[in-house]
This record gives C-alpha cells, sequence and structure tokens, in this order.
C-alpha cells in the first residue's frame, strides 16, 4: 500500500478521481483517499477504446471483497488507452494510484472543464472537511 | 469513486448514529492494531486489519482471532429449560449431549426463519448464542413462547465478551494459554485461557477447526494480546463473511429472512419436525419452488447480494451472498433458484451484474474443501 500524497501536477474531482493533463490529452485515476477507502482491489473491468467520457459520468467499476464504486470522469473526451495490465493486477490501484495504476487516456473534448476542478491544496483541504 | 459501497457490513447496520454505536471491550485494540471500522448492528466493528484476503488466507492456512462479541447471548434455566427449548427451536434438543452444542433455528409459526443459533447444554443452563442484529427479535420470541413454561430466560448479552480462534493452527495456539484440555469439536468446557475464566467452545463458523471463548468483557484484551503476541493474525468481519461464504455457511439476513423458511434455505437437516417445534406444522406442508444454493463464477467478475440469476430455459433467481472467494480466485456465492436447478450441480446459469452478464454454474456444496487448497 502507497503511502498517502496527493500530487502537484494534477487536477482532483470531487469524487475522488484525477486527471494529469499532458497536451490534449488527460490521464484519469482513482485518488490514494479512494482506494484506501476501498481496501485492496480485487477486480477491474477497463472500458473499451472509444468510448465516449461525460465529465461527472461513471466510466467504470473498481471492486474490493466487500465493496464496489463507481469511478467518475473527471473531465470529458474519448479514450484513446486503457491500462490493460489492471486486469491481472488491479491492486496496482492500492499499490501506485498515480502512476502505474492509472486506468484510461483520454482526448480532451473541452480543455476548459479544469476550471472546475480542484487543485492538489484544494482537495486535501475537501479531505479534512469530509 | 461514489455511490453507497456495496458493503453489506454497512448497509446490514442499523441506522444509528455513529456516537451510539456500541463498542467491544476490545475496541482499543482494534483502533491501536489500525482496524477499519464500520458501524454493524449497532455495533463499531472491524471489517479488516491488513486487508480481507491476507486475513482469509491466515485463518486457512494458520490461525486467527475475531472480536465476534457483538453477538448475543440468552440463557435458559429452570425445570422446563429443555421441554421449552425443544418447543422453540428447531432441532432435538435432547439430542445435545452434557456439554454438546447444536446449531438450530428459531422459526415463526409460518415456518419463516427468526434467527439461526447456537445452543451450548451447560451443567445449570442452555446458553444460546444469537446474531446481533437479531438479538432484540429473538428475545423477544423466545418471552412470548416461554409463557406457560416454568423457565428463567436471562437476556446475557451484555455480560459476555466472545472471540473465535479459527484455523488448522488454532487449537496449537490455545494448548500455549489454556490450563486443562481444549474441548473437542461441538463441545464446550470451563477453563482458563491466559489465566482468564472462559467457556471454551469447540465451534465456529469458518469452516476450519478452532474454538469460540466467552469471558468476561474485562478479560477479552488479556486473551487478545496473549493470542496476538504469537502468530495469530487478527481477523474482521470482512474475511468471516469470505471465509463461511466459501463453506457455505448461511447468513442471517442475507441468505435467510422470516420470508424464508428452513426448507428453501436448506437448512432442514436442523429441523426435527417430529420433535414438534413451532413452526413445524407449516414445514411439513411446504415444498418451496426455490432453493439456496451454491454458485461459482466462470468468467470473471464478482457476485453481489441482489444480482438476478437467470437459468437457461429462462427461470429466474436471486443472489443473496456473493464475492470474490480469496481461496478459489473466482467470483462465488449462494443464490435462490428453482429447485430442479439447485438439484443440478453443473448446471450453468448467468448473474446480472449491474447490467453485465457473468456465467457461473452451480456447484456442490461447500464450495471450497481442504483439499481445494
Amino acid at each position: 500500500m502507497a503511502d498517502e500524497s496527493y500530487p502537484e501536477d494534477l487536477k482532483y474531482h470531487t469524487e475522488h478521481d484525477w486527471v494529469r493533463i499532458e497536451g490534449d490529452e488527460g490521464i484519469f485515476g482513482i485518488t490514494w483517499y479512494a482506494q484506501d477507502t476501498l481496501g485492496e482491489v480485487v477486480f477491474y473491468d477497463s472500458p473499451q477504446v472509444g468510448t465516449q467520457l461525460t465529465k461527472d459520468q461513471s466510466y467504470a467499476e473498481v471492486e474490493s471483497v466487500k465493496a464496489v464504486s463507481d469511478v467518475f470522469a473527471p473531465m470529458s473526451g474519448e479514450i484513446t488507452a486503457v491500462n490493460e495490465a489492471l486486469s491481472d493486477a488491479p491492486d496496482t490501484i492500492n499499490s501506485d494510484p498515480y502512476g502505474d495504476g492509472w486506468m484510461v487516456k483520454v482526448r480532451l473534448s473541452d480543455p476548459s472543464e479544469t476550471e472546475s476542478l480542484m487543485d492538489a491544496a484544494a482537495y486535501r483541504e475537501m479531505l479534512k472537511n469530509a | 469513486m461514489g455511490r453507497a459501497p456495496l458493503d453489506k457490513l454497512d448497509s446490514r447496520a442499523l441506522p444509528t448514529p455513529v456516537d451510539t454505536l456500541r463498542r467491544t471491550a476490545l475496541y482499543e485494540r482494534h483502533r491501536a492494531t489500525g482496524a477499519r471500522l464500520v458501524p454493524f448492528a449497532g455495533w463499531e466493528m472491524p471489517v479488516e486489519y491488513e486487508g480481507i484476503r491476507v486475513e482469509h488466507l491466515a485463518v486457512r492456512t494458520g490461525a486467527g482471532i475475531f472480536d465476534v462479541s457483538h453477538m448475543g447471548q440468552v440463557e435458559t434455566s429452570g425445570p422446563d429449560a429443555e421441554r421449552f427449548l425443544q418447543h422453540a427451536l428447531s432441532n432435538d434438543i435432547a439430542m445435545i449431549p452434557p456439554a454438546g452444542a447444536q446449531y438450530s433455528v428459531l422459526c415463526r409459526e409460518d415456518g419463516g426463519i427468526v434467527d439461526d443459533l447456537f445452543t451450548y447444554r451447560l451443567e445449570d443452563r442452555f446458553l444460546t448464542v444469537t446474531n446481533a442484529s437479531r438479538h432484540e427479535a429473538d428475545t423477544a420470541r423466545l418471552r412470548e413462547l416461554a409463557e406457560g413454561y416454568d423457565v428463567t430466560l436471562h437476556d446475557a448479552a451484555g455480560e459476555y465478551a466472545m472471540l473465535a480462534l479459527q484455523g488448522p493452527n488454532a487449537r496449537t495456539e490455545l494448548s500455549r494459554l489454556i490450563e486443562g484440555d481444549a474441548p473437542s469439536r461441538m463441545r464446550v468446557t470451563l477453563a482458563e485461557v491466559a489465566g482468564a475464566p472462559c467457556l471454551v467452545c469447540g465451534t465456529g463458523y469458518t469452516g476450519e477447526d478452532g474454538v469460540e471463548l466467552l469471558t468476561r468483557p474485562e478479560y477479552a484484551p488479556r486473551i487478545w494480546d496473549a493470542l496476538t503476541a504469537e502468530a495469530v493474525v487478527p481477523v474482521g468481519l470482512g474475511a468471516r463473511d469470505t471465509l463461511r461464504l466459501e463453506v457455505c455457511f448461511h447468513l442471517y439476513g442475507n441468505d435467510m429472512s422470516e420470508e424464508r423458511n428452513p426448507v428453501e434455505a436448506g437448512l432442514g437437516w436442523a429441523c426435527k419436525l417430529e420433535t414438534g417445534f413451532v413452526g413445524s406444522e407449516a414445514l411439513r406442508e411446504v415444498d418451496p419452488p426455490e432453493r439456496l444454493a451454491a454458485f461459482a463464477f466462470t468468467s470473471p467478475g464478482i457476485p453481489r447480494p441482489g444480482n438476478a440469476v437467470r437459468t437457461e430455459d429462462g427461470m429466474t433467481g436471486v443472489v443473496t451472498s456473493g464475492t470474490l472467494s480469496p481461496s478459489l480466485g473466482t467470483g462465488i456465492g449462494l443464490a435462490y433458484v428453482p429447485k430442479e436447478t439447485a438439484a443440478a450441480p453443473g448446471t450453468r446459469i448467468e448473474v446480472d451484474v449491474r447490467g453485465k452478464l457473468r456465467q457461473a454454474e452451480i456447484r456442490e456444496k461447500p464450495l471450497y474443501r481442504r483439499e481445494n487448497r
């Protein structure tokens, strides 16, 4: 299990999802808090490349032994790549939530959507008040 | 993330505000061990420590200790104690030998299941262990049924802490701490464990050998400390659920309810109709169309309670317990299905997991046996 962290170079969604913006693409995943709340991830079913994602909508599920949680898109766009390694090793989401535990790569359709997302400091503040 | 987790431990909990949750005598131990604590039937209970899978496998291969102090106890004594319990409980109480244990069901008149229980025959009384979520319903029902019997019913739930020591190494671990002999399976003995007087019961709900210890709450921490100081792993209610499900033990509230009777739940073996217990008349008549069956996924995915089941000939059913089996590595569960389906292991079924159809097949119970390891 990784130590708690919220990297400064990411943008955060209120449902505990993150996006790393690289040009006109975004990489999505779930935060340390999300995986910690869920416990060991034992099942993750990748969505299909080409799927259109809408900001604030669920695009996948992560499951622990006891629970299932939706994964929400922090921004809109089309999936260009999925992390296929997660189907064999879903607990990578626990051990490296911001690195090898990434979920999808998305061609962003509206880069201005970042304006409604939080930076790391604001997200940490939200967790503190949760 | 989002959506309330389909966490049975959470969703089954009574809607009690967090500040009124009851805590067991081991609460501080759980906090210190880093347990994830959740509301469960009005109690603040550890659902996991290191992780459900690790804890599960520790019980299958070594020894684990569970705090099950949320479970309730009722003591029955008096001249009519045995005759009363024979009337109230489904199994044949007369068959419990001295210092013996027995599993039974408490039924409504119409056969609906009020609770499932273990009863121990002690020297001067019977001790019955209830499910936490059903303790109030059980005691109310027993008091009602006790009308006309010369018995004393004592609600002893506040007087006991209860620990379950389970796993292939459980008895070895116990032998370091117990004065005298441990009881054999389905027997109970009074003995000191780590210097604390305990009722030591050769029972458990994991499919492994082991004991359950009933003691005064103030002694519980010392027993916990003595066991966990060595190779005994603290195990939460999450793994308790996966362990019991692999061996197809039923969970009240999931696999049993007042709307289901013991025949459809597959508990006919614990119902001795000839004793004339409450509900036996109704059970003589019933031939329910559904039975509780065990199944395993032959595809990826994890079944969850409430998922719909479809058979190849278009019949339907419903999952009542589902999880990822840590021992088998596949999705497993229990489901009410047409009795013809339940009677035919190998029958292919489909389980609708939130819109995705997953392939599965009916299996013989239990789903896990030691030789599968």
